[in-house]
């Protein structure tokens, strides 16, 4: 099981991989919105999201839990 | 042949006792004169005070070895702990040893090599190794001295505890070897005795951590091989010392790739991609040496060859945090671009930046102070910069990436360049707040989107280069060839910053 976190602090844009989708590494899982710009935040491993801890509009911190991979 | 002579050299060189040498071998770890053999052309060629403390006949060559070997053909100095010998500890011929061997390296000038691998001081010996003049104090002083001066490397293959973790801290570059190289001025043992916490070496101060995290660390190498080839590979872009210019090797074109430079750059400047992509279009083919991949990505460091020659690249990465600057990545570019200077290596810019993170958290880390000290950095290299706008430069981010006020020797820009204080949305939010807010609901997109067009017509790029922002416009595909070209012609660069003893660093 993996936590994954925001990079940085910015909002919900989109998210890409709903719960119980499948996920490699390097995948996307939901899109931030911060700076202006687009983070992506993606998955450090390969998985099932588990869980999404967040929903799109919803504001983040830096080292916020995202999502979680099993 | 002299039997006794014979029998002493055999032990010394044989190091510590059996179970010591067995214990390493199960932690992947080699002799230290087999990873000797294995870092240098042939062998250490040279050693002195192969004897040290050798009436003791229990501390052979008093934990360490030093001396002088060829790497690439060319000279290097070295000092690497003995582990098998009372777990590599500092005795007093320890740190005279380490002294005389950097002294060698500052008279010849050649780089200096420190191979880590020790528990630190040995107390029992701490008057005559650790206060006087030419205690463990000195071995710091001396890399102070060194540095800038000559190339310094250290490649950690253990623990480098306490006053020991200084080493690494001087160099110009740390190699760790993952799951066995650490560095902490404090053990976890005396961190739960002394402050009450609890917590394991790998989380406190192992490779990992230090990697990613603390930014102590710059490579993170799966074994001892790893890291040996990684510190050979890194000395053949650098001179001997400052002195001298990086040796010009033969140019490698980079390889065909499917999509083209204008194919991988997104128009919407709020989309990622990736910047690795664009480098490996740009240098020699697998030229690209990076320092600190791990450490805050959304700033790419690393040496690469551009036309043979060595070249130092600072690129911003959208792929991570949107290749926003923050406090980590300031530091990180500051520290780099002060290597390259050190050692004559041209630094090209690939900027594509929103600028500088905003917000609590960063403003509480100092991001001021550590953006100035990329800023300072920057500003003083005298070394040749080119400055190339990939994308959007806004704000601070255009000055801290060698933007025109900061003399580079070229600011060039690609067709999908934009320069600006900041981006249109922003500007627009920023400039017409009080009166998106007045109007209704309805009127606001038609109203913004204008304003935003206004704006990008305002920073066209071609006005920028009309009015000589820009030194040029280049096409794409032709970027390779243009930075070949510059290069080449900036070689012969020779300026000093200003004159004054140094300055006073924002650090």
């Amino acid at each position: 099981m993996t936590e994954i976190k925001a990079s940085m602090a910015g909002s919900v844009w989109k998210i890409v991989a709903q719960a119980g989708e499948q996920v490699g590494t390097g995948d996307d899982i939901v899109i931030l919105e911060s700076m202006k710009m687009e983070i992506p935040i993606a998955s450090e491993e390969e998985g099932t999201v588990k869980e999404l801890k967040v929903a799109e509009g919803d504001f983040v911190n830096e080292g916020d839990v995202i999502a979680i991979i099993e | 042949m002299n039997e006794t002579l014979q029998s002493i050299q055999e032990k010394v060189a044989s190091g510590g006792l059996e179970k010591y040498h067995e214990s390493n071998r199960s932690k992947g770890k080699m002799f230290v004169r087999e990873r000797l053999q294995r870092l240098f052309d042939d062998d250490l060629n040279i050693e002195d005070a192969f004897f040290a403390n050798c009436m003791d006949g229990s501390l052979p060559a008093d934990g360490v070895v030093t001396g002088i070997g060829k790497i690439n053909g060319e000279q290097v100095c070295v000092m690497a702990n003995d582990s098998t010998v009372k777990a590599g500890s500092w005795g007093s011929r320890t740190v005279e040893k380490i002294i005389r061997i950097q002294e060698t390296a500052m008279k010849l000038e050649v780089p200096m090599l420190y191979l880590v691998d020790s528990a630190g001081a040995r107390i029992t010996d701490q008057v005559e190794m650790f206060p006087n003049r030419r205690g463990a104090g000195r071995i710091f002083h001396n890399q102070i001295k060194l540095s800038g001066r000559v190339p310094q490397v250290c490649l950690l293959f253990g623990p480098s505890a306490a006053g020991g973790a200084y080493i690494p801290a001087f160099c110009d570059i740390v190699v760790m070897v993952d799951g066995n190289a650490s560095m902490y001025l404090g053990s976890p043992r005396m961190a739960e005795k002394v402050i009450g916490e609890k917590v394991s070496l790998e989380e406190m101060g192992g490779a990992k951590m230090h990697c990613s995290v603390s930014g102590c660390g710059d490579v993170l190498a799966s074994d001892e091989e790893e890291a040996i080839n990684y510190a050979r590979r890194y000395l053949s872009y650098f001179p001997s010392n400052f002195r001298s210019a990086p040796k010009r090797t033969e140019t490698i074109d980079p390889p065909e790739l499917e999509k083209s430079i204008a194919e991988l750059i997104p128009q919407n400047q709020n989309a990622p991609f990736d910047m690795y992509q664009l480098i490996e279009r740009l240098i020699d083919e697998k030229s690209f040496c990076e320092i600190k991949k791990k450490f805050a990505p959304e700033l790419i460091t690393g040496l690469a060859r551009i036309d043979g020659r060595t070249v130092g690249i600072i690129a911003n990465q959208p792929r991570a945090k949107g290749g926003v600057l923050f406090p980590d990545s300031a530091d990180k570019a500051a520290k780099f671009m002060q290597l390259c200077d050190a050692f004559n290596i041209p630094l090209l810019f690939l900027v594509d930046i929103p600028g500088f993170m905003i917000g609590t958290k960063v403003e509480r880390a100092g991001i001021i102070r550590h953006g100035a000290k990329m800023l300072s950095a920057m500003s003083e290299a005298t070394v040749p910069k080119i400055s190339v706008i990939v994308r959007k430069a806004y704000g601070a981010g255009l000055y801290a990436m060698a933007g025109p006020a900061f003399e580079p020797d070229a600011c060039i820009a690609l067709p999908t360049a934009q320069i600006a204080v900041m981006g249109p949305e922003a500007a627009v939010n920023a400039v017409y707040a009080n009166k998106i807010a007045a109007l209704d609901e309805a009127e606001r997109p038609a109203f913004i989107k204008e304003k935003q067009e206004e704006y990008k017509e305002n920073i066209d790029l071609y006005r920028l280069a009309s009015e000589m922002v820009i030194d040029d416009i280049v096409q794409p595909e032709r970027l390779r060839q243009d930075l070949m070209l510059r290069f080449e012609a900036y070689q012969s660069k020779n300026v000093t910053f200003t004159e004054r003893k140094h300055g006073v660093y924002p650090v």
